[in-house]
C-alpha cells in the first residue's frame, strides 16, 4: 500500500520524531511511505475561526498534494477528522471540489485505527517498562470513534502496564485556538485534566495527539510533576529512548 | 431577561475564582453524567430512540404550521385560549391581560424558561402582581434575586450552607435557631412556607415540556409535584411555551418523554408527569376553572429553513450542559442571559443577535461531548461553527486574532514560504528552549504560558529531517 503521512502542523514544528514513529509504524505494517512535500497544515484553525475561504483554499491544496495515495494517515484524530469529516461539509456547495473531498475522506486515517483497523495489526513489537495512563482526545474519540485501537496496541507493548484514567474523555482544555482565546477557562480544564491523571499514578501520560500533549505537559511541568508526556506513536514505534519527554531537554 | 453576554469574560473569571460555585461545580460534574450514563446502559435501544426522537422533532418542524394550527383547534375544542405571542412583550402582555381579568393578585409559577426569557417575574412585580416561583430551586433563586443558572436545576451554582443562610434571611418568622443543614430540612421549609400561597394563588403558570397538537393537551415533568399544584388549584391555569414544544401525538410525546428523564437527570422516568387538558369539564373533581396556552415565537420561527433549525429539536433536558467541560468550569451564569451551556451557546445568538451573545459560540473546544448525549442528535458543535462563520463575515470576532489567522493562513497556502519558517520558528525556538525543553514564559504566548509551561521544539522540523534524509 502507498500510504502518504499528513505530518500534522504540531508534529512538523514542535516533535517531528512522533513522525519519525509513525513512518516506522507504517512501514513495519508493510506500506510505502510517501511524504508529500506541499503539505502544511489541514486548515482547521481557519475552518474553527469561521474562515471558510482560507479552509477551503488550505483543503484544496491538500487535494493536489495527496492526490494518488491508497491511503494518507496522520499521527493525530483532529487531522483526521478534518480530512474525514470536514472537508466533505466544507464544500457541500461546490460539487466540483465535494467529489475531491469525498475521494479523500474514506482513505484518510488517524494512524492507530490505520495500524489496526486497516491493516489488521494487532501488536507491535516494543517494549517501555511503564504504568501509563491513556488521554482520549476529543476528535479521535468523537468523531472518529477510536477508542479501542490505541489500547489493543498498548496491551501488546512488552513492560506496559495501563491504568484507566478516571475522565478519559474529557476535553483537556486545549482546543486549538481556546487555549489562548480563553486562557483561563482552558486553564482550569487542564488543572482538572492533571489532578486526573495524578491521581492514577501513573508514571507516563500519553494521547494520540500532540496538542492535547503539549498542554497537559505544560500544566505537569508547572506544577512540578514527575510523569512523562508522550505521543502514542513514540512508545507503539519503540523510539522512547530516541527522543526525551514532552518538554524535557534534550539531553536528558 | 436582560443579557449579559457581553461579559462572558468577565463572567466567567468571576465564576472561576467563586469557591461554592465551584464546589458545586464539582458535584455536578461527575453527578449527572454517571446518573445518565447508568440510565442509557440499562436502555438497549437508547440509540434507536435517540433516532425516533430526532425524526419526531424533524417532521414536526417542516409542518410546524399545521401542528400549531391543529393544536390550537383542539385547544379551543377543549374550552381553552390560544394567545400568539410574537415578542416577549406580546407574552407578558397576554399573562398580565388574563391575570387582571381575574382580579388576581398572586400568581404560582412551576419552573419555565421561557418565562425567564420573557422576563415575567419582574414584569409582573411592576404590574402589582406577585409572583411566587414553586420549583424548589426556583425558589430559592427567587429569594436570592438570581436568575437560574441551569434550565433544569436552576440553583445548581449554589451549596447547601448558601441556601440556608438564605432561608434564615428570608424566613424570618420562623425561629432563627432552628437547625438547617439537612437537604430535607430545608425542603420541608420550603414547603411549609410554600403551601399557603399555593392556596392563596388566584392563577397558575406552568412551562411545557411538550404541547400535544392531536389532543390540545400540555405536558409536564417534576420531581416535585409542585407543577401540579401550581396548575390545578388556582382558577386559572397559564400555560408558557415556545411553538417549537409542539409533537403530533401524544405517543410522540411519549418518546420523547422516555428520552428526556434518561438524558437529564439519568431517571427512567420523572417523578410526575402532569397531561392538561383545556379547564375543569363538569363533573371534574378538581382543574382550573379558565385554561390559556401563551405560545411564543420570539425568533423562532425565523430560524425554520436556515442553518439554525436543528437546533429546534431541543427538549431541554440539560445533557449537553451537564457533560460541557466549559460549562463545568465557568457555571450558568457565565453565559449571561436565560440558555446557558452549549444549548445556549447556539441558540441565545439566535434569539437576542450575535452581536451580544458573540461569545457563547467561540467559547467551546469543539470537544463534541455534548452532540454525543444529545438525545434528538442536534449537531451544537457545527452549528457554533455557524456562528463562528457569521461573526468573520460580519467582522465581528477581535481584529487582533483575525489578522493573526489572515496572517498565518497566508503562509500555510505557501508550502516553500511555510516549511522555511516554520524551520527557522523551529532553530530559534529549539535553540532557545532546548536547554530547559520548555518556556516559562514566551513573547506572544502569555495566554499559555501564564498558567502552563510551553514544551520547546526538538529543534528541527520533521520535514527538513526528512529531506535530509531522503537524500
Amino acid at each position: 500500500m502507498r500510504v502518504a503521512l499528513f505530518v500534522t502542523c504540531l508534529v512538523d514544528l514542535f516533535r517531528p520524531t512522533v513522525g519519525f514513529a509513525a513512518v516506522k509504524l507504517l512501514e513495519e505494517a508493510g506500506c510505502t511511505v510517501e511524504v508529500p512535500r506541499a503539505q502544511t497544515c489541514c486548515g482547521q484553525p481557519a475552518y474553527n475561526s469561521g474562515d471558510r475561504a482560507d479552509a477551503k483554499a488550505i483543503a484544496m491544496q491538500v487535494f493536489d498534494a495527496f492526490a494518488g495515495y491508497d491511503h494518507v494517515v496522520a499521527p493525530s484524530g483532529s487531522c483526521a477528522g478534518m480530512l474525514r469529516l470536514h472537508y466533505p461539509e466544507l464544500f457541500a456547495d461546490d460539487p466540483v471540489n465535494l467529489a475531491r473531498a469525498q475521494a479523500l475522506a474514506p482513505h484518510s486515517w488517524e494512524l492507530s485505527s490505520f495500524l489496526v483497523d486497516v491493516c489488521g495489526i494487532e501488536k507491535v513489537t516494543a517494549q517501555w517498562d511503564r504504568v501509563v495512563t491513556y488521554h482520549d482526545a476529543c476528535s479521535g474519540l468523537r468523531e472518529l470513534g477510536i477508542k479501542s485501537q490505541p489500547r489493543q496496541l498498548l496491551a501488546s507493548v512488552a513492560g506496559l502496564r495501563l491504568k484507566e484514567l478516571p475522565g478519559a474523555e474529557v476535553c483537556c482544555g486545549f482546543g486549538g485556538t481556546f487555549c489562548v482565546k480563553y486562557p483561563e477557562i482552558s486553564d482550569k480544564m487542564v488543572t482538572d485534566k492533571e489532578a486526573d491523571i495524578v491521581a492514577t499514578g501513573a508514571e507516563a501520560v500519553l494521547s494520540g495527539d500532540l496538542g492535547c500533549l503539549l498542554n497537559i505537559a505544560g500544566k505537569l511541568f508547572r506544577h512540578g510533576r514527575r510523569i512523562e508526556v508522550r505521543h502514542i506513536a513514540e512508545v507503539l514505534a519503540g523510539v522512547t529512548a530516541d527522543v526525551a519527554p514532552i518538554g524535557l531537554p534534550r539531553s536528558g | 431577561m436582560l443579557a449579559a453576554s457581553r461579559d462572558f469574560m468577565a463572567n466567567a473569571r468571576a465564576g472561576l475564582a467563586n469557591e461554592n460555585l465551584q464546589r458545586a461545580l464539582g458535584r455536578a460534574r461527575t453527578g449527572f453524567p454517571l446518573r445518565r450514563h447508568l440510565a442509557v446502559e440499562r436502555l438497549p435501544e437508547f440509540e434507536e430512540l435517540r433516532e425516533a426522537g430526532r425524526s419526531i422533532k424533524d417532521h414536526t418542524l417542516e409542518y410546524l404550521d399545521f401542528y400549531l394550527e391543529h393544536y390550537e383547534s383542539n385547544v379551543v375544542a377543549s374550552g381553552g385560549k390560544v394567545h400568539w405571542a410574537g415578542t416577549p412583550a406580546e407574552a407578558c402582555a397576554a399573562v398580565l391581560q388574563v391575570c387582571r381579568s381575574v382580579g388576581a393578585k398572586v400568581v404560582t409559577k412551576g419552573k419555565s424558561m421561557v418565562a425567564e426569557e420573557v422576563g415575567l417575574n419582574d414584569f409582573l412585580d411592576a404590574n402589582g402582581i406577585n409572583p411566587v416561583e414553586t420549583d424548589l430551586g426556583e425558589y430559592i433563586i427567587q429569594l436570592r434575586h438570581e436568575p437560574p443558572s441551569h434550565i433544569i436545576a436552576p440553583a445548581i451554582h449554589l451549596v447547601k450552607e448558601q441556601v440556608a443562610d438564605t432561608f434564615r434571611a428570608e424566613h424570618r418568622s420562623l425561629d432563627p435557631d432552628r437547625s438547617l443543614v439537612e437537604p430535607r430540612q430545608m425542603c420541608d421549609e420550603a414547603r411549609a412556607v410554600l403551601r399557603p400561597r399555593f392556596l392563596a394563588a388566584d392563577v397558575g403558570i406552568t412551562g411545557a415540556n411538550f404541547l400535544v397538537a392531536e389532543t390540545g393537551s400540555s405536558i409536564i415533568v417534576t420531581n416535585e409535584g409542585n407543577g401540579d399544584l401550581t396548575q390545578t388549584l388556582p382558577r386559572v391555569h397559564i400555560v408558557m411555551a415556545s411553538i417549537e414544544k409542539v409533537v403530533p401525538t401524544l405517543e410522540d410525546a411519549a418518546t420523547l418523554l422516555r428520552l428526556l428523564a434518561r438524558s437529564a437527570t439519568g431517571q427512567e422516568f420523572s417523578s410526575y408527569t402532569t397531561i392538561s387538558t383545556g379547564p375543569r369539564r363538569p363533573g371534574d373533581l378538581d382543574g382550573p376553572e379558565q385554561y390559556h396556552v401563551v405560545l411564543l415565537d420570539n425568533g423562532r420561527s425565523a430560524l425554520l429553513g436556515g442553518d439554525f433549525q436543528d437546533m429546534l429539536r431541543c427538549i431541554r433536558c440539560a445533557a449537553c450542559m451537564n457533560h460541557c467541560p466549559v460549562y463545568s468550569a465557568v457555571g450558568g451564569h457565565a453565559y449571561g442571559w436565560v440558555y446557558p451551556g452549549p444549548m445556549g451557546a447556539v441558540l441565545t445568538p439566535s434569539l437576542i443577535g450575535v452581536e451580544q451573545a458573540g461569545h457563547l459560540p467561540n467559547a467551546s473546544t469543539f470537544c463534541g461531548r455534548c452532540e454525543s448525549v444529545c438525545p434528538v442528535k442536534i449537531p451544537l458543535p457545527k452549528m457554533m461553527r455557524h456562528w463562528r462563520e457569521r461573526e468573520y463575515a460580519r467582522k465581528l470576532s477581535p481584529p487582533v486574532y483575525r489578522t493573526g489567522l489572515a496572517l498565518w493562513a497566508w503562509v500555510a497556502r505557501r508550502p516553500a514560504l511555510y516549511h522555511a519558517l516554520t524551520g527557522l520558528a523551529s532553530r530559534v525556538l529549539g535553540w532557545a528552549g532546548g536547554y530547559r525543553g520548555r518556556f516559562r514564559s514566551l513573547p506572544l504566548a502569555n495566554g499559555w504560558t501564564k498558567a502552563r509551561d510551553m514544551p520547546a521544539p526538538e529543534g528541527r522540523t520533521f520535514h527538513r529531517l526528512w529531506t535530509e534524509r531522503s537524500r
